[in-house]
């Protein structure tokens, strides 16, 4: 199991050709409370850099792009009802959408967790 | 003699202990003028009423069981309880009409009282759209009039006048730019739209049909031409771009970037939302513009913002023109003004995409803005940018050392000026500015947009302000910004003075209360 990083603030939780896409502690942060949080379809079809979901907070609306291609097989559903778990736990409870990886070769272009710290403290 | 005095003092008394507001209480809860309201229906009560009517005459029911069984649920008041619920409710507005805006013509600027008095006008207001034409001669004449001034104004060469509103005129330029690729074979998919746009553009582009792909800002916050250039293709059928911008900056490359679309094959949607800043200075039909929405209710101080419709007229190319949506104002040989419509569209307009609107627009509208125009003249209109450009300037200018403009160093703003909440301590940000304005007796100025800035603040102050009107909001922005600064823990509940304090804007958004329940304890509600 590996986890990933986006210079957009996504992580990405690897566990074989899984892959669990959420926003980071960072990103939740930045946003301000959630207030609510659109995820994608079971069964969509997303190529990398597609606009997967929507996160909302009380200051802004922002789009959660898919770091990785895959169909998305299963949902947070729990988002829906609330939201503020995207807040108090961003990279655990808070995921988004898990699907399946077509290209595991994307993974390599994406950050390990000490090089999105880094790249988080030069912001 | 004392006879008038009597018992009355006149004058107060000496050494009177004041104590703090906070420890005096009132029986009502209410203060002075400031009344704690209730809702409506909290205040209602089934024994009153506001009219008189007559018992229902007793009649055969032919509703076959679908007679409303439950009490209809209608608050009971009295007329002069009704009004003073409404106007209580009204004094706790802030307006244009109370002080100084921050938001600007982006909402609301002023709205000069002959506007309203030459709307009133009979000819103008009483009359019906289906009316015969020769019986409004003077109002096909007004509008006609107004088309020629938004024209001159922008150096295009076409308008439709009947749009209601900014993204209302948005669609419609949208579509008139689709309607020009579908008639030369040659319809495209993607809309390109900067992070510097406004944020109805590429919602305007989603709902015209388009695949919208955003173009970044530069460092200075103006669009990247080069990334700009490097995404044409044969695919784009055009950009949409603000300008001035969300940023408050002219876009000094817009004539390279119409080049460049046009070159590509593309069209030019230019949102003129920001038109207030340039009016009478620039032309946008000079930078290769190939249609534009003139919000009047901004530009030319028609009322919104609760006050009154919008209307968002649209001026097109030459490119365009044909496409543009019925109806149209045309003055013929005779000197008479005639509306073409779908009736006599053929040999006049045939290639128009339709209509947007079922008749032909704000008519009150149009008059207010032909009367700000006429009122003003060429040179008047000329300094209502120069000046409104100024007083942003002057804010910018007068607040650049506290707070952080973050593109204060490429030059002079445009209508707005922009800040960010860089430097606050203690965990302190925009919010909490925003609402120590509202206890200083201002409305905050917009705030987290544009996206481009950490924490935006972006003030607009029109043209209509004094120096010392804009004097006494600078002191009071200032004061709250060091406050912000030094990490002031009272900011964090502000405001303070207001009928509401802080409010759970996170609850309000999760869990929002849309309907009034009906407490159980509540008397039954009048029938």
């Amino acid at each position: 199991m590996s986890r990933y990083f986006t210079d957009e603030h996504e992580w990405v939780e690897v566990e074989g050709d899984t892959a669990t896409v959420g926003i980071t502690d960072y990103a939740q942060e930045q946003l301000g409370d959630i207030v609510f949080v659109e995820v994608p379809e079971v069964g969509t079809e997303l190529e990398q850099g597609d606009d997967a979901a929507v996160v909302e907070s009380v200051k802004a609306a922002s789009d959660v792009y898919a770091a990785v291609s895959g169909e998305v097989i299963e949902v947070n559903e729990a988002l829906e009802d609330e939201p503020g778990l995207v807040n108090s736990s961003a990279e655990e409870d808070g995921w988004f959408f898990r699907l399946t990886l077509s290209d595991k070769e994307e993974l390599e272009e994406l950050m390990d967790e000490k090089a999105y710290k880094a790249f988080v403290d030069g912001l | 003699m004392n006879m008038l005095s009597e018992g009355r003092p006149t004058k107060q008394e000496e050494n009177l202990t004041m104590p703090t507001q906070d420890a005096i209480t009132t029986h009502t809860g209410n203060r002075a003028l400031m009344v704690d309201e209730p809702l409506i229906f909290e205040t209602g009560s089934p024994d009153r009423s506001g009219v008189d009517l007559p018992d229902a005459p007793e009649v055969e029911s032919r509703l076959g069981g679908l007679d409303r069984k439950a009490p209809i649920g209608v608050p009971g008041l009295s007329e002069a309880e009704m009004v003073r619920h409404y106007t209580r409710l009204s004094r706790q507005n802030y307006a244009i009409d109370v002080g100084l805006f921050p938001l600007g013509s982006c909402t609301m600027k002023h709205n000069p009282r002959l506007n309203e008095k030459m709307a009133r006008l009979k000819g103008f207001a009483d009359i019906h759209p289906m009316q015969p034409m020769e019986s409004v001669q003077g109002a096909l004449e007004l509008i006609h009039e107004l088309a020629e001034w938004l024209k001159l104004l922008t150096g295009m060469p076409a308008v439709a006048m009947s749009p209601k509103a900014g993204a209302h005129g948005e669609l419609c330029g949208i579509l008139a730019i689709r309607s020009a690729l579908e008639a030369r074979g040659d319809a495209r998919e993607v809309i390109l739209v900067p992070e510097s746009a406004h944020g109805t553009n590429p919602a305007t582009a989603a709902f015209a049909g388009y695949k919208v792909e955003d173009i970044p800002a530069n460092s200075n916050g103006r669009v990247d031409l080069e990334a700009l250039k490097a995404r044409l293709g044969p695919d784009v059928a055009g950009v949409m771009i603000t300008n001035p911008n969300t940023c408050g900056l002219f876009e000094p490359d817009m004539k390279a970037i119409s080049d460049a679309v046009h070159a590509a094959g593309g069209l030019v949607y230019c949102d003129g939302a920001n038109f207030n800043a340039i009016v009478g200075k620039v032309r946008p039909g000079d930078l290769g513009v190939d249609a534009m929405h003139i919000n009047l209710h901004k530009t030319f101080s028609t009322p919104h913002g609760g006050g009154g419709p919008g209307s968002g007229p649209v001026v097109f190319s030459e490119a365009l023109a044909p496409f543009a949506p019925l109806p149209i104002v045309e003055k013929m040989d005779n000197g008479h003004f005639h509306l073409i419509e779908e009736e006599t569209a053929e040999e006049h307009h045939s290639s128009s995409f339709g209509r947007m609107v079922a008749f032909h627009g704000q008519m009150g509208m149009f008059t207010r803005a032909l009367t700000y125009m006429l009122s003003h003249g060429a040179d008047g209109l000329k300094q209502v940018s120069e000046d409104a450009v100024l007083n942003a300037n002057y804010i910018l200018r007068s607040l650049d050392d506290i707070l952080e403009a973050p593109f204060g160093k490429s030059g002079p703003c445009m209508h707005e000026a922009l800040f960010s909440d860089k430097g606050f301590t203690n965990g302190l940000g925009t919010l909490d500015l925003a609402k120590g304005m509202i206890d200083e007796g201002y409305h905050p100025m917009t705030m987290y947009f544009p996206l481009v800035v950490h924490g935006a603040m972006l003030v607009e102050p029109t043209e209509t302000e004094s120096k010392a009107a804009i004097d006494q909001f600078v002191g009071a922005f200032r004061s709250v910004a060091e406050r912000a600064k030094a990490g002031d823990e009272l900011l964090k509940s502000a405001p303070h003075f207001a009928p509401r304090h802080r409010l759970d804007e996170t609850q309000a958004a999760r869990k929002p209360a849309l309907v009034w329940t009906e407490p159980e304890d509540f008397a039954e509600a009048a029938e």
